[in-house]
């Protein structure tokens, strides 16, 4: 009796979960629970936590274009040109350390203005044109792509001495260190980027939670009509969420080059669909108006951390990450459809 | 002349009138640069065949996957108010199990080793697109995901799975029969990527004239809840819509896999997806959902096949094409957005206004 009760309770605290919530829960479970199983069945790399920050070293800059998409989709919108915009940033700061006896911090303004360019220029179109956010982003890309082209048709890296320095800057984690094969203990370490990937996601938590704009985004989202009538400019509200993504856009792609190093076309392929992919597996939803930056930060580590097991699995053909990245997609879309659609009903009745 | 200008008003009100006239610029500026561009030779090709050449022609050739794509993104936008953008992926697995069911297990098979006829070959292509296409259109219609991150799944998985049909093999097909869907047929002059366009365009337009498929397919995507209580399935109807782009993407994965004889699957079809998109939307086609106009979709398409071959033909690199596409959409859509056309109509208004008012005094 007593625990037909208890099982009642929780399922009505299920159902008085806001959307957000009960979604972000979803996301966080199962990433432990990924983790827990990578750890039993694989046995003793995914224990070390160096692992853990590896992935995040590799990700740091998917972290912060996920983050820029997360606001667009909680307003209602799309960007796909921050995997272009990332390639294209990298390339420009390529440049200008290699070719032109630039320094750090002119390949640092040079990629907040390309943000910046990118942002004023797509959050314009779509919100005081009202032209559809994917095809503007779509151009937005296309031309993202083929600039990089124009700027540098070849990959090289880049040998500046001061950027290699702060590439190589490694920030010691205390007490999560590990002893190696030889019985040396070895500190684990961060890159500068997760430092500010988590800095970002802390300030877009905030900004989102606790701010005037930050809540007029989830308005807009929810319902423009509505938001309209409450007396919010939801036109500015929208032309902010692109503006911001593409500011990320332009801060994620530095990230991604302070980890790479060098300048390709072929970087970043497709980092636009993961960080997409990343945000909706962390609960935010098409659709507008829900949505949680912490959820985000675990969809990118679910996401990243499925590679890693795909690839210590022995499953190192190039097609099964392609493939369990999919099925994992598809898992939480079912799971959101049919979770929203159940909470639904409940509150019918 | 009040009717003139009605009727003039009517065109640049119709929906037709953005390809049209984007195609006219496109057309002007050819013209202005260099008018051998539209030159047609009769000539002898490698294979030692009579064939028409030229940039139109090249145009018609390489334009027809992306016009067999349109009319399927069309049912498609209509329907569900979204865009399927897993066809590029979707192509590559239709052209996976096309060279899969010709050659079996041996990857090289030479003329007269296929296993079966490319009919077989092509309808179970067929199927498996249909399939594939079907699984998009569950996830939408049933589960009610936006289209765009449903058929995302896809576009993650679909060149992995292609890749995996064929063990990650590439066969090559190397009797010549196989290069006639690509290429040409013996006798005929004409592009036979041409001639299936054609034929699929005119198969979809006997569908919208004889069945009600494109009025339910607008029923739908203009009010799923009125539509209903009109009695019709809007759940079987965007499925529906999500199988019959399969079916396109079967056809134009054939003639993609016989223009090369291989399959390479990571470029294959690549970014397709964005300029089958892009064909509707230049239709001036509502991306939202709702109505839609064929003839200015399948016009879209042509469209954007003829900018790509004007940059080409000016000499412009192939891996920077995507910018200067990227601004011509731009000015496309920015051009044909409602605000920008309504603050043009007023400021034209204003300038007539003025120019009778000077007229009277």
């Amino acid at each position: 009796m007593k625990t037909s009760n208890e099982k009642k309770s929780l399922l009505s605290k299920i159902a008085g979960m806001t959307d957000s919530n009960l979604l972000l829960t979803i996301t966080v479970v199962v990433f432990v629970l990924m983790y827990l199983g990578a750890i039993i069945f694989q046995g003793k790399g995914f224990l070390k936590p160096q692992t853990f920050f590896n992935i995040l070293n590799t990700n740091a800059y998917l972290i912060i274009l996920s983050c820029g998409l997360s606001l667009v989709m909680i307003t209602g919108g799309i960007d796909i040109s921050v995997g272009g915009v990332t390639a294209l940033v990298s390339m420009c700061c390529a440049v200008n350390l290699d070719y032109k006896n630039g320094n750090i911090f002119t390949a640092l303004l040079i990629a907040l203005l390309i943000g910046v360019a990118f942002g004023a220029v797509q959050g314009f179109l779509v919100a005081y044109l009202d032209i559809q956010p994917f095809i503007v982003t779509l151009a937005g890309m296309f031309f993202a792509r083929g600039m990089t082209t124009i700027v540098n048709s070849s990959p090289f890296n880049v040998a500046n001495e001061q950027f290699v320095k702060l590439k190589d800057t490694r920030i010691i984690v205390p007490f999560m260190g590990s002893v190696n094969k030889k019985g040396v203990y070895v500190d684990s370490y961060v890159e500068v980027g997760v430092i500010v990937a988590l800095a970002i996601v802390i300030l877009m938590f905030v900004m989102l939670k606790w701010t005037k704009l930050g809540r007029q985004f989830y308005a807009v989202g929810g319902n423009p009509q509505s938001a309209l009538m409450l007396g919010i400019n939801v036109k500015f509200t929208r032309f902010m969420s692109q503006f911001i993504c593409g500011i990320l856009g332009g801060i994620g792609g530095f990230v991604y080059f302070l980890h790479v190093g060098s300048g390709s076309p072929s970087h970043a392929a497709g980092a636009e669909m993961n960080a997409i992919a990343s945000s909706i597996i962390g609960g935010t939803m098409l659709t507008g108006g829900v949505g949680n930056i912490i959820g985000t930060l675990f969809g990118v580590l679910s996401l990243s951390t499925i590679q890693n097991i795909v690839s210590s699995a022995g499953l190192d053909q190039a097609w099964w990450t392609g493939i369990t990245i999919a099925a994992m997609l598809c898992l939480f879309l079912v799971i959101q459809s049919v979770v929203v659609a159940g909470k639904k009903k409940s509150l019918r009745k | 002349m009040k009717t003139s200008k009605k009727s003039f008003t009517a065109i640049f009100r119709n929906q037709i009138f953005i390809p049209i006239a984007a195609l006219l610029l496109l057309v002007i500026v050819n013209l202005i640069v260099d008018p051998s561009f539209f030159k047609i030779t009769y000539q002898l090709n490698s294979d030692g065949q009579h064939i028409l050449y030229g940039n139109l022609i090249q145009i018609l050739d390489f334009g027809s996957e992306l016009a067999i794509l349109a009319i399927g993104m069309t049912f498609v936008t209509a329907a569900s108010g979204g865009q399927d953008i897993s066809v590029g992926a979707a192509i590559a697995i239709a052209g996976s199990v096309i060279l899969r069911v010709l050659c079996g297990n041996n990857t090289r098979p030479e003329a007269g080793q296929l296993q079966t006829t490319f009919l077989v070959a092509f309808l179970v292509a067929c199927v498996v697109a249909a399939l594939f296409g079907a699984f998009n259109g569950l996830l939408v219609s049933v589960f009610k995901i936006q289209p765009m991150v449903a058929t995302l799944i896809l576009f993650t998985a679909g060149r992995s799975i292609a890749a995996w049909i064929n063990n990650n093999e590439l066969p090559i097909i190397s009797d010549q029969s196989f290069k006639y869907f690509g290429g040409y047929i013996p006798n005929v002059p004409v592009p036979t990527p041409a001639i299936l366009a054609v034929v699929v365009i005119i198969v979809t337009f006997l569908l919208l004239k004889f069945t009600n498929l494109g009025l339910y397919i607008q029923a739908v995507g203009i009010n799923e809840k009125s539509s209903r209580l009109n009695g019709l399935n809007p759940t079987a109807i965007k499925f529906l819509s999500f199988v019959l782009l399969g079916l396109c993407v079967a056809v134009a994965g054939l003639i993609k896999v016989s223009r090369l004889s291989t399959i390479n699957y990571s470029v294959i079809a690549k970014d397709i997806e964005m300029d089958a998109i892009l064909a509707v939307a230049l239709g001036g086609n509502a991306l939202g959902g709702g109505k839609f106009n064929m003839t200015a979709s399948i016009l879209g398409a042509y469209v954007i096949q003829f900018l790509t071959i004007t940059l080409y033909s000016m000499k412009v690199q192939s891996d920077a094409l995507p910018a200067y596409k990227a601004v011509v959409v731009i000015l496309l859509v920015v051009f044909s957005a409602p605000t920008v056309r309504n603050w043009m109509s007023k400021t034209w208004k204003n300038l007539t206004a003025k120019n009778t008012a000077k007229e009277v005094a």
